[in-house]
């Protein structure tokens, strides 16, 4: 078969469809997107009839997929690493009453926080829940660990976790595809105490979970992606994780001089490190995140062998890497003979000319400038967070999905006059509705800017899971109608905006201002596939 | 046989179409190939770019390290000189003289011209009027990549039948349009090489 030229986010869903796949459940998230996405435009989702809609958000993209399993069939879940906080509750339980039809967890990292609030490392979630994971090093590596991740999950009776990086994620390579399975038939679990984690039960399939770590490690320790290559200079040895391994090894074109044990697959294979470890003098951990390898050998005490990686200085605590902060550690001269000119200035992302949005900030900077003292604007995850640069800096906060709502009510509490929230209408959906309804509740004198561009703007325009029913949203959570307002972001409304917004400032009361027009992206979109 | 080469521009631009042409041609070839692209954010007006690395030996790194890309490929004339920590010092410099100005402190046309001037191999010009010389403004990315084919280590003719390859669903006289595109830019950077 002719090799496929694939993101490393597309080898995961070619594989999961390969893999016999019957629902792909997700949010929108960079790096993982294009998963969904991929698995969305292709013509087996819809002859297959694989599930593809997104979901409204991590946590009900993971209790769907457990909902998939739990029929008897195989179910993939993807999300960002900070998507994974909010599936957490699901994750983790998920763990305990343990899978029917195979269930593949991709969470999908953000080292240096290209497009993140953190660069948390999913891994340490894995190891949390008690369940392998792996981790692949490339994209033919991604595919064949989804393909047969299936298969490890069911073996395992627990969910598998894939960990992968913004730099795999995005990265684009040949890979070849392996035979298709069908999918699974419909069927249930012969214990009728297994999802019912009431604590009688839960003691039980908990005991059962700990029970397996010996055989999640015997996996680990047969495992091919956990690959040891001796070499002939024993001073240090290699630890490598993930696409870190691919930055040591192109430092060393003729192949590395040390011992190398590349790890794909989690628990650490203990019996394989003990035996390197035994005959070089250090070890040097390379992992994309955090040291959680390095953790793992050093230990607190750190008594026994010398074990070198980011807590050390050896390599930089934080960020990706790349192949010269990897040469680098291992002392070879990085050239640096070519300056970046200083003409050079930075461009950073901004709104699209003609974006909605920039109206909404126009027309709130306004409302807000002869109360700047007594106000504050708390914002969200979205396109408009580019409302916090030049030439808006409307913004205060950003934190994580829906926190504009909350931090906003809570600063209202604590006495401030002016609170406004500016939210996005995907945001809204995925986690702002408990947020609002808290506010209402307390009838909280907050105003809430809905920006409604009808799409999930910054993640390239996923379909937005409240598109249409935003006011009806609104009403039934009990936002009182006299103070719901829909405006059109446009030059022309300008002064009606101003007015309109500085009005429900006053307000001493919950008020929710939805300004709606579509997102110039995906009106330009629409125009090409027409 | 190997390449490394450096795609810029600002999000938007479309740099991920020109990758793609050569990836279609390094892969029908059998060649190694890794492409890292940019998604997210920085898509909204910011800088972005693609390391393409092509190879006939296997490749380990998706990320090209300094001192070591043969070609910077360039959309905007100020993004090109981002990344001259990554050219190798015989690597060349082939930009768009077009500048995409979406700053405030963008630098002075002469001031740019001053940098530009200071790279030693480099084919500078104004790619939006050679593709409308050919018949649209649409094609400026095929007219960028046809400068860019001395120095992708991958025969002129394999581009060719990338490009056939990737717009044979359009239509014979799309694909016609951007072979012409293609033309036009090998030649002028046949003429910048040869001074």
């Amino acid at each position: 078969m002719e090799k496929m030229l694939l993101l490393g986010d597309e080898a995961i869903a070619q594989a999961a469809m390969d893999a016999g796949l019957s629902g792909v459940y997700a949010y929108p998230g960079t790096p993982s997107t294009e998963i969904t996405e991929y698995i969305q435009s292709s013509p087996k989702s819809g002859t297959d009839h694989i599930h593809c809609k997104w979901s409204a958000n991590e946590k009900t993209a993971m209790e769907a997929a457990l909902g998939m399993s739990f029929a008897g069939k195989r179910a993939l879940v993807c999300m960002k690493h900070v998507g994974v906080n909010v599936a957490a509750d699901a994750f983790m339980n998920a763990a305990v009453t343990g899978i029917v039809g195979g269930l593949v967890f991709v969470a999908a990292d953000d080292p240096s926080m290209h497009s993140s609030q953190n660069e948390q490392d999913s891994r340490f979630f894995g190891q949390f829940a008690l369940i392998p994971i792996l981790e692949p090093t490339n994209q033919q590596e991604a595919y064949d660990m989804v393909y047969e991740g299936f298969e490890l999950s069911e073996r395992c009776g627990v969910p598998v976790m894939l960990r992968i990086t913004t730099r795999l994620a995005h990265s684009r390579s040949g890979v070849k595809r392996r035979p298709e399975l069908p999918q699974n038939k419909l069927h249930f679990s012969e214990n009728p105490r297994q999802f019912v984690l009431l604590p009688a039960n839960a003691r039980v399939q908990y005991q059962k979970l700990l029970e397996a770590q010996k055989q999640f490690l015997k996996y680990s320790e047969e495992s091919a992606y956990n690959c040891f290559t001796d070499g002939e200079d024993k001073s240090r040895g290699v630890v490598a994780s993930g696409i870190a391994y691919n930055y040591l090894m192109e430092n060393y074109p003729e192949g590395c001089p040390f011992p190398v044990l590349k790890i794909g697959q989690y628990p650490l294979p203990e019996n394989i490190l003990r035996k390197m470890a035994a005959k070089c003098w250090e070890l040097v951990v390379l992992e994309e995140g955090y040291p959680l390898i390095e953790d793992s050998l050093k230990g607190l005490l750190g008594i026994g062998l010398k074990v070198r990686g980011r807590k050390d200085g050896f390599l930089p605590r934080a960020g990706e890497f790349n192949p010269d902060i990897v040469g680098k550690a291992f002392g070879f001269k990085i050239p640096e003979n070519q300056p970046v000119p200083a003409v050079v200035k930075m461009r950073p992302p901004s709104l699209c000319v003609g974006c909605g949005h920039r109206d909404m900030y126009e027309a709130l900077n306004e409302a807000v400038a002869s109360k700047a003292d007594e106000s504050k604007v708390f914002s969200d995850i979205g396109c408009y967070t580019l409302g916090y640069l030049p030439p808006f800096q409307a913004i205060d906060t950003c934190v994580d999905m829906g926190a504009s709502i909350t931090m906003a009510k809570g600063a209202a509490d604590a006495g401030l006059r002016y609170p406004v929230a500016v939210i996005g209408d995907s945001t809204f959906t995925h986690s702002g509705m408990t947020s609002l309804l808290d506010a209402i509740n307390e009838d909280s004198p907050i105003t809430v800017i809905i920006s409604d561009n009808e799409t999930t703007g910054m993640t390239g325009g996923q379909d937005s899971s409240g598109t249409g029913k935003l006011e009806a949203i609104c009403l039934g959570l009990g936002v009182d109608p006299a103070h719901l307002h829909v405006l059109v972001p446009l030059k022309k409304n300008h002064d009606e905006m101003v007015r309109v917004i500085r009005d429900e400032m006053e307000y001493q009361g919950t008020s929710v201002i939805i300004p709606r027009r579509e997102c110039i992206q995906t009106i330009g979109k629409k125009k090409k596939q027409a | 046989m190997k390449a490394d080469i450096i795609l810029s521009g600002v999000g938007g631009q479309g740099i991920l179409s020109i990758a793609a042409v050569i990836g279609e041609a390094a892969v029908h070839q059998n060649l190694y190939m890794k492409q890292a692209e940019v998604h997210g954010m920085s898509q909204r007006g910011g800088d972005v770019q693609s390391n393409l690395r092509i190879s006939d030996q296997p490749i380990f790194s998706d990320l090209i390290s300094k001192g070591k890309a043969n070609l910077i490929l360039s959309l905007e004339p100020m993004e090109s000189l981002r990344y001259l920590p990554y050219l190798a010092p015989n690597g060349w410099v082939v930009t768009n003289s077009t500048p995409l100005i979406n700053i405030t402190n963008y630098p002075e046309a002469a001031e740019l011209q001053k940098a530009l001037d200071a790279v030693p191999n480099k084919v500078v010009f104004d790619v939006d009027q050679i593709a409308k010389e050919v018949g649209s403004i649409r094609v400026a990315n095929m007219v960028m990549l046809g400068a860019a084919t001395p120095f992708l280590g991958i025969a002129y003719e394999e581009i060719e039948n990338g490009i056939k390859r990737i717009f044979e669903r359009k239509g014979p006289d799309i694909v016609a349009l951007n072979l012409k595109a293609l033309a036009a830019g090998k030649k002028i950077a046949d003429a910048s090489i040869r001074i």
